[in-house]
Parts: C-alpha cells; structure tokens; sequence
C-alpha cells in the first residue's frame, strides 16, 4: 500500500502533527481578512486602555504607587488573550463544527478527531497570543514598558491562551447552538474578570473572593503578566504555570473527549 | 477492497445495523438501497472508521476498521450526503487543502487540480468562491475533491439527491468513467434508475438488514413476476378487486392506481380494454417494483 510521504519528515517517532494541518488551514483564512484583524487587534485594547486608563485613572489616581492605566495594562494582557482565545474557539470553532460541518468533511481524511481538536486549540492560542502581542505593542508605544525584559511575556500569553482555548473547546463540543456561548461569557469570564484582579487590585477583595480568585486560571495569568512586564512581585509564579497548565491540559482532554463522544456516534 | 461481517449498531436501544454482511471487489460498483432510515449512511459510516460499531468486523482495503480507519483512509475517497465543502475557501482552494489533509504537499496537489476541475466540468470556476456554485456544481466539486488523493475505493452517500436531471446526469457520466478506469464504488440511494444504471451488484436494505443481495437483473428475473400493467382510472380499485384479480399473479392497490403483476398479461389486457374509463400502461418489470415489492409502500420518515 503507498502511503503518500508524511510532510513532516523532521517528526520524531510517535509524535503526531497532523492537528498542524487544521492550524494551517486556520492560518490560510484568517491570512485572507489578517488587515482587518490585525488593525482591530490593536484598535480594540487602545481604546480601553484610553477610556478606561485614562478616564478612570483620573479618578483612580495611582495603584501601588504607579498611574492606573500601566496596573490596568498588566491585566488587559491577559484579558484580551482570554477573550480572544475564547471567541475563536467558542464561535469561530462551532461553526467548523456545527454550521459548516468543516471538521466532518476533514474526518473523511485521513485524520482522527483529535488532530482536529488539537488543531483548533493551537490555533486559538496562537490568535490569542497575538491579542495579548499587540496590548504589549500599546504598552511599548505608551511608555508604560521600557527595554526587552517585558517580551518574555509573549510565552506566558500563549500559555494562558492555550489553557483558556482548552476551557472554550470543551463548552464548543458540549454546545447544541451559539447560545451556551452566552451563558459562558456572561456568568464565567466576565465574573472571573472582575475578581482576578484585571481591573482593580486582588487585595481590595474579601478575603474569600480572594481564594476564588486563585483557584481561577486568570488571577495566575493576571499575576504572571504583570509581574514580567511590570516587575510586581509574583506571590507563586511556578504554582500560577502549573495551574495554567492543569487548566489546559483536563480541558483539552475534556474536550477531545466529548468531542469524539459527539462525532462518533 | 471491502469486507463487512456480521455489522451490529445500536442506538438508544434500537438495532439500526442488523448482522450486515457483503463484500465488495475492486473494480466492482456496489449499490446499498432502501429507505430512509433503513441504516445506509450508519453502514458507510462504519466501513469508514467514523462511528464504532457494536459488534461484527470490518476491513477496508485490507486494513481492520475501526482500529486502522485513519490508515485506510488514505485510499479512500468520501461524497458525504450533506456538502461539507469549506465555505472559507475558493473552489482550488478547497482541494488543495483537502489534500494536505492527506499529506500530500501543496506543489503536488496544485498541480492535480486543473484534471480534477475538467473532470468535475468546473474547468472555468478555479477561482470562484462557494457561495457562487450552484447545487450541482457543489456536488460535483465534493467528487473531485473525493478524488484529489486518487483512491483505490469510493463511497457515496446519495451523491445525486436534490439535483436536477442534467446535474444526475453529469454524476453519473463521472462515475462510469472512474469504474471505467477500475476504481471501487460503494453508493447509498434512494433512486432506482441510479442503481439500475450504475451499480453491477447491490443490495436492498430494510431496518437495518440486508433482504436481497445480486446484480440489478438477478434480483429482477428472481423476485418479481416479469410483466407490470398498470391500471389508472376512477373506480380502479373495485374493478380491480373484482375483475383483474383473478387473472393476475399479484395486485396492489394505491389510491386510483392499480399495479398488476404477471407472467402473461394478455388475459387482463383483454378484459380492461372493455372498461373505456380505464387508462393501461403496460411495461416489463424494473428494479422500482422489486423495490417497493421488497419494502412495501409505506411511507419511511
């Protein structure tokens, strides 16, 4: 039987990358409206970063002795990952899934449900991470970061882009139609973005908001982000990787894992 | 090319897929009929690796499915029943992405596309977006890009439902020349003529197993008496009961149409000239009646 050669011949043994296929085929489309997309990646965190930095910071004055819009910057990092990780892998992922049945004609290939929902979730981190990029763009072009120290926050962002696809894609493949998708941002993102310490200080919370906080993947981002782009002490910056990993990792097999009771039937 | 034994599937309790077993040789163009709900598309789905069946086994050329479905795949090509084309992309684009799916690098599946797109008739529409493609034109674009990794094997769920006459007809002129050039078909549908013209074997299945299995001529010379006169006219049914009963081999009655099935149709022919109410048409039997003889004519939602 000839089998056509692998286009990945640099793969080690066992190790699987045709999921890159999907995320080339997200690549490819997204390439076709990247103008739109890139302006208003940066368009979008700009103008929430002046209305509510400047605005806001007005009467905020200072937080932890610095301008309010560079504490508020440090959390639009990640918050601006989170919703971007959550839009392409929530919306965009469910009409591949459902309305344009994309992942149903991709299945008559050879590929296996889990190269399709590994794909979709490196491709969503990977368009969340460039979210989280241009918010440190606006940062360096506000003068709230100096020097190359803060770039080490783009691996964070992909980490906390890919653990929050991971969580979308299991609300996706459970999804009947767009309207959990709703439910989802209204009583889980938005919640845990005002008690993780993207808007205001964690310490202004009671102290059992607080430990909600920390038992949520975004207090960890929030914490990570602004301690590399802004040199705030990180309380347990190992424990925030490992929780954003542990999120990452139970929904992306989560998912997998629905995903293939859903389509296999 | 293609090996089904014993296929089990339950759902919810109900068995959809009963002890279903054939076989299907290279070059041989297999046809899988019935009703709706008869278990068609949860059999192909099954031969392809896509839903994991409850009992029997399966192989796809030469490889056990589902455990090696991925593997076999590459040596298959799939015309699903739905259009899942990818609305995102142009008609080139559609099938050389579709090929990276199957591994094949994009220089190489470019330069496959202009055969694929003549053989599809869509040798003017390379660079049209999706949404400019009429329904037959989507359909015959999922073919080609069913053949964009030259499979050995192709299964078709229903390719012409909903298209016009000269739309099925292109598909079809499509598929005699792949089992011309020897490749293997397995197709699912609903239209007789389809099967009668296309098919060399098929089988007629009925809640979910199998009730006949031969060439289009066997199982019309076998299971159904030769010669069909159908009777049209107000007060078919009472006359019919009364009058050509006795002189058919079998009658069935549907609303103001009687269907008479014999050997010899002189006799009947004879006594319903008399009745000047009465419309005649007399024809030799066809895969429609062993069909409808097979599974009834009650309606299947």
């Amino acid at each position: 039987m000839a089998l056509a050669a692998p286009s990945f011949p640099m793969a080690p043994a066992g190790v699987n990358l045709r999921c890159l296929h999907l995320v080339a085929r997200n690549y490819l489309v997204w390439r076709k409206l990247m103008l739109a997309s890139l302006v208003a990646n940066l368009a979008d965190p700009l103008i929430y970063l002046v209305g509510l930095g400047f605005g806001l910071g007005a009467l905020v004055g200072t937080i932890d002795g610095r301008p309010y819009v560079h504490f508020l910057a440090g959390g639009m990092l990640c918050y601006s990952t989170l919703n971007s990780a959550s839009a392409e892998a929530l919306y965009s992922a469910f009409s591949r899934l459902k309305v344009q049945r994309t992942w149903e004609g991709i299945l008559h290939a050879p590929m296996t449900i889990a190269d399709v929902v590994v794909g979709e979730w490196l491709w969503a981190g990977i368009k969340a991470t460039l979210s989280g990029t241009a918010i440190l763009i606006v940062m360096y072009a506000l003068g709230i970061v100096h020097g190359l120290r803060p770039i080490a926050v783009v691996p964070a962002l992909l980490l906390v882009g890919l653990s929050f696809s991971a969580i979308a894609l299991v609300v996706t493949t459970l999804a009947r139609s767009y309207d959990l998708f709703t439910y989802y941002f209204t009583l889980l993102v938005t919640p845990m973005g005002f008690v993780s310490g993207v808007f205001y200080p964690l310490h202004q919370l009671p102290p059992l908001a607080q430990h909600v906080a920390w038992a949520l993947p975004l207090a960890h981002a929030a914490s990570l982000a602004r301690g590399i782009t802004l040199g705030d002490p990180m309380p347990w910056p190992w424990l925030s990787v490992l929780v954003l990993v542990l999120y990452g990792a139970v929904g992306l097999a989560l998912a997998a894992r629905i995903a293939r009771r859903r389509l296999m039937k | 090319m293609l090996r089904v034994g014993h296929l089990r599937k339950v759902y919810d309790g109900r068995e959809v897929v009963r002890d279903l077993s054939f076989e299907v040789a290279r070059g041989e163009c297999f046809g899988i009929l019935g009703p709706n709900g008869a278990g068609k598309t949860t059999t192909l789905r099954c031969c392809l690796g896509l839903t994991r069946p409850d009992g029997g086994a399966l192989e796809l050329g030469g490889l056990p499915v589902p455990e090696a479905a991925r593997r076999a795949r590459y040596r298959v090509g799939v015309v699903p029943q739905f259009d899942n084309l990818d609305p995102d992309f142009t008609v080139t684009e559609n099938l050389v992405m579709f090929a990276r799916y199957f591994d094949i690098p994009a220089r190489e599946a470019r330069a496959r596309v202009p055969r694929l797109l003549e053989f599809a008739g869509l040798g003017d529409r390379a660079r049209a977006r999706l949404e400019t493609l009429s329904g037959g034109m989507k359909r015959r674009l999922t073919l080609a890009r069913a053949l964009v990794n030259d499979p050995d094997i192709l299964f078709l769920d229903e390719p012409t439902t909903g298209l016009d006459p000269q739309a099925r007809h292109l598909i079809w002129d499509g598929l005699k020349r792949l089992t011309g050039e020897g490749k293997t078909i397995v197709l699912t549908t609903h239209f007789m003529d389809e099967a009668e013209r296309l098919c060399n074997r098929l089988c007629v299945m009925d809640r979910g197993a199998i009730i006949a299995l031969d060439t289009p001529r066997n199982l019309i010379d076998t299971l159904i008496e030769p010669v069909v006169v159908e009777v049209y006219g107000e007060g078919v049914a009472a006359w019919a009961r009364a009058s050509a009963a006795p002189l058919v081999e079998r009658l069935e009655v549907t609303g103001e149409t009687a269907f008479c099935y014999m050997h010899d149709p002189a006799p009947l022919m004879q006594r319903a000239r008399r009745e000047p109410g009465l419309k005649l048409l007399e024809r030799p039997a066809n895969l429609e009646d062993v069909f409808i003889k097979l599974t009834g004519r009650d309606i299947r939602d």
